[in-house]
C-alpha cells in the first residue's frame, strides 16, 4: 500500500518538499549542536532539561489520539469513529516517532544511546519509557497497517487482530503514566511530586491528542473530500470536554494542596510560574495565557450547542490546545526546576537553534503524518468510501461480497 | 567422487564435536557471579593492596575551622586542579565539584529569617553527598552513575553516559554539573593533571569522593588541603575520626526530610 504515497497533486509534492525543507534546517541546526554540544541550548546546570523534554511531555499526549477512538469503537462497539480510526492510529505513531526524536536530540552523547539497551536498568523509569513508546508505536503500525490493508482488500481483519487491540488500548495508558513516572518520583521537585500526576497527564492527553486530531481532521475536510461524518466529530468533542473539565479539576487539586496547606516548598513553582518569584516572572502571561484559554475554550464547549457548531468548533479545540501546551510543553518543565535546590531562580528561555531543532523535529513528525494519512484516503478514494457516511460503510462489504 | 565426499563429511562432523566439547569445560568451570554484599569488601583485585578501604565513606566538615575565604579558595582548587575541572565562566554551562554558597541556600529547609551574625556571614562548602539512598542512581537509565557496593560511593562512568541529564533532575542537592560544550579549552594547560583524565562535552561529572586518590591510598584532595577543617573516614566504624567528631559535636546534614542519608556532615 506504500505505492499510494508515491503518486500526487503537485500541491501534495510541494508540501512534502517544504516539510523536507523545513527538516534540512532542522538538520543542520542539529548539526550545529551536535558539534558545539548543548551549549547552544538554553538549558543549565540549574535547568538541565528544556525544550525538548517539554515537546516529549506534550507530544506523548497527543499519541492519545487513538486509544480515544479506538476505546470505544472496539471495546462498545462504538460504529461512528470507524472510519477516523485509523487516521488517530497514524497520528500516534507520528507523534511516538516525534517524542523518541525530541529525546534523542536531548541527549549529550546520541551516539551512545543503545546504552540503554545494551545496559537495561528496570530501577530507571526512562529504561521503561523508551520500552513503552517504541512498543506503542510499532503496535499502531502494525494494527493500522493490517486494518488498512484488510479494509483495501474489502475483507474483515483477521480474528487475532483483536488481541492486539485490546493491547494497544492498554498499551495507551502506559506511555502516560510511565512518562508521568519520569517526573513524578523525584525527591526535592514540590511541582513535579504529586500522586496524581499520572492521572493529570492522561486527563490533558484526552483533551489535547483528540483535539488537535480533530483540528487536522477539520484541515483534511477542507483540502480533500474526505468526509469524518458530524457524528463522529460531535462524540470525540464530547470526550474532550470531558477531558478537559476533569483536566482542569486537577490542575485546581494541586492549587488547593499547595495554597491551603501554606507549605512554601510547594507554593514557590506555583508562584513562580503565575506570579513570579524573587522578581522572576518572565513565564507569567504564558501562564495566564493558558488560564484564558482554557477558561474560554471551556465556555465555548461546554454548552452542547456551540460544542456542535463546526463553525465554533475549531477556534475552542485552539484555545485548548493552547491551554494544555502552555501548561504542559513549557510550564511543567519550568516549574518543576523553579526553584533549584539552593531556592534560588535560574530562568530557562528557548534558544534559536532550540527552536530550529524543534520545527525541525515537528516537520519530521508532519512528513510521516502526511505520507501514512495519504495512503489512508487512497485506500478509501479506491473503495470509493471517503466521502461517505461511517454508518454506510458496513453495507459496502455485503454488496460486494 | 562419493568417496571423498563421504571422507570430507567425517571429518566435518568430528571437526564441528571437537569445537563443541572444547567449549564444555570453560562453561563447567564458571562458578557463577556470587551475590555481593558489602560487608564482603570489594572483589579481589580490584584494589591495590594500599587501598583506603570502609564500608561507608563519609565526610565531616568542620565550618568553624575554615579561616576565611582564601581557606576555601585553597580547598577548592585542590580538588578542582585534581581532577582537570574545567573553569567555564559565567552560570550557564559551569562545572563544580565542590563550592561554597550562603547557609540558606546550603540548607534551604532549615532556613530562618533571624539567622545568628556569624551564620550569616558564614560560607559552606557543598558537594556531592554520597548519599545512602541516591535517587541520581535509580533513575540513571544505563548504570552510568552507580554506587559501589562495598563502601557507598557514588561514581560517574562518564564512557556510558550518554548524557540524558535524569540524574540532574533527580538530585535535589544541585551536585552534578552537565559538561554542555567541549571542556578541554576551559583547563590550564600549564596546570594540567595527567593522573586523571579530562571530560569531553556531553557528560555528567561530580564530585566521587576521589575514588581513584583512596586506591591508591591517600586521603581526598580536599581533605588534604583543609588542614583538619574536613575529616573522612568510615562511618560503620565507631573508632573512626569521624564517629568520633560526630559523638563530640552537633551535626546536620542537607535536606534529611528526602530519606536520602546523605554522608556529609556538617558541624557549624
Amino acid at each position: 500500500m506504500l505505492e499510494k504515497a508515491l503518486k500526487g497533486s503537485p500541491g501534495y509534492w510541494i508540501w512534502l518538499l517544504v516539510l523536507g525543507g523545513i527538516a534540512s534546517i532542522g538538520m543542520l541546526a542539529y548539526v550545529v549542536q551536535l558539534n558545539m554540544g548543548l551549549t547552544v541550548t538554553g538549558m543549565s546546570r540549574d535547568v538541565s532539561w528544556g525544550f525538548y523534554i517539554a515537546q516529549l511531555t506534550y507530544l506523548v499526549g497527543v499519541a492519545a489520539s487513538a486509544v480515544m477512538l479506538v476505546l470505544p469503537a472496539y471495546f462498545h462497539h462504538y460504529k461512528a469513529f470507524k472510519k477516523i480510526i485509523i487516521l488517530g492510529e497514524f497520528l500516534a505513531i507520528a507523534s511516538v516517532a516525534m517524542c523518541i526524536l525530541f529525546v534523542t536530540v536531548d541527549l549529550g552523547q546520541p551516539q551512545r544511546l543503545f546504552n540503554v539497551v545494551l545496559h537495561p536498568t528496570p530501577n530507571s523509569v526512562l529504561f521503561w519509557d523508551m520500552v513503552v513508546l517504541n512498543v506503542y508505536m510499532f503496535l499502531n503500525l502494525f494494527i493500522g497497517w493490517v486494518t488498512l490493508e484488510s479494509e483495501r482488500n474489502r475483507v474483515a481483519p483477521p480474528h487475532w487482530l483483536k488481541y492486539f487491540i485490546y493491547l494497544s488500548i492498554i498499551w495507551a495508558f502506559s506511555i502516560h503514566t510511565v512518562t508521568a513516572f519520569l517526573y513524578a518520583g523525584l525527591p526535592g521537585r514540590h511541582y513535579w511530586l504529586t500522586a496524581i500526576m499520572a492521572a493529570r497527564f492522561l486527563a490533558s492527553a484526552f483533551a489535547s491528542g483528540p483535539a488537535i486530531l480533530l483540528l487536522l481532521v477539520f484541515l483534511l475536510q477542507k483540502i480533500t473530500e474526505f468526509r469524518a461524518g458530524d457524528k463522529a466529530i460531535n462524540t470525540v468533542a464530547t470526550i474532550i470536554t470531558y477531558a478537559m473539565c476533569v483536566n482542569i479539576f486537577f490542575y485546581l487539586l494541586e492549587i488547593f494542596t499547595a495554597y491551603y496547606s501554606g507549605i512554601p516548598g510547594h507554593q514557590h513553582p506555583i508562584t513562580y510560574l503565575f506570579s513570579g518569584l524573587h522578581g522572576f516572572d518572565q513565564w507569567v502571561p504564558y501562564m495566564w495565557v493558558a488560564v484564558a484559554g482554557a477558561a474560554l475554550s471551556l465556555v465555548l464547549l461546554i454548552p452542547a450547542k456551540i460544542r456542535y457548531n463546526h463553525t465554533v468548533l475549531p477556534y475552542a479545540l485552539g484555545l485548548l490546545v493552547l491551554a494544555t501546551y502552555i501548561d504542559k510543553g513549557i510550564g511543567l518543565i519550568v516549574g518543576g526546576f523553579t526553584p533549584t535546590p539552593f531556592e534560588t531562580v535560574t530562568e530557562y528561555v528557548p534558544t534559536i537553534p532550540e527552536l530550529m531543532i524543534t520545527v525541525g523535529v515537528y516537520a519530521i513528525g508532519a512528513l510521516i503524518l502526511t505520507v501514512l494519512w495519504k495512503v489512508a484516503l487512497e485506500v478509501k478514494r479506491d473503495l470509493g468510501t471517503i466521502g461517505e457516511k461511517p454508518e454506510d460503510v458496513e453495507k459496502l462489504y455485503v454488496s460486494k461480497l | 567422487m562419493s568417496k571423498t565426499r563421504r571422507d570430507f563429511l567425517k571429518i566435518a562432523g568430528m571437526s564441528a564435536l571437537g569445537l563443541g566439547c572444547s567449549a564444555l569445560p570453560a562453561a563447567a568451570a564458571d562458578p557463577g557471579h556470587a551475590p555481593r554484599k558489602a560487608a564482603q569488601g570489594p572483589a579481589p583485585g580490584t584494589l591495590p593492596d594500599n587501598a583506603l578501604t570502609a564500608t561507608h565513606w563519609a565526610m565531616v566538615i568542620f565550618t568553624r575551622r575554615i579561616k576565611g575565604p582564601e581557606h576555601f579558595d585553597h580547598i577548592i582548587n585542590a580538588c578542582h586542579q585534581y581532577h582537570n575541572v574545567p573553569e567555564i565562566p559565567g552560570h550557564k554551562d559551569e562545572i563544580k565539584w565542590i563550592w561554597t554558597d550562603s547557609f540558606n541556600h546550603t540548607f534551604p529547609e532549615k532556613e530562618t529569617h533571624f539567622l545568628a551574625q556569624d551564620l550569616e556571614m558564614m560560607d559552606f562548602l557543598l558537594l556531592c553527598n554520597h548519599c545512602e539512598n541516591p535517587p541520581c542512581v535509580r533513575v540513571c537509565p544505563t548504570k552510568a552513575t552507580f554506587q559501589r557496593d562495598h563502601d557507598g560511593i557514588v561514581i560517574m562512568d562518564m564512557h556510558r553516559c550518554i548524557g540524558c541529564r535524569f540524574c540532574m533532575a533527580a538530585c535535589p542537592y544541585g551536585a552534578r554539573s552537565f559538561n554542555f560544550a567541549n571542556p578541554r579549552p576551559y583547563i590550564d594547560g600549564a596546570k594540567l593533571n595527567p593522573d586523571y583524565p579530562t571530560r569531553m562535552r556531553g557528560v555528567v561529572e561530580k564530585c566521587n569522593f576521589c575514588a581513584e586518590r583512596l586506591a591508591k591510598g591517600q586521603m581526598p584532595a580536599c581533605v588534604e588541603a583543609s588542614e583538619g577543617a574536613m575529616l573522612f573516614g568510615d562511618l560503620d566504624d565507631p573508632n573512626s575520626e569521624v564517629r568520633k567528631a560526630l559523638r563530640e559535636n552537633f551535626s546536620i546534614r542537607r535536606k534529611t526530610t528526602l530519606g536520602t542519608q546523605p554522608s556529609v556532615y556538617y558541624i557549624i
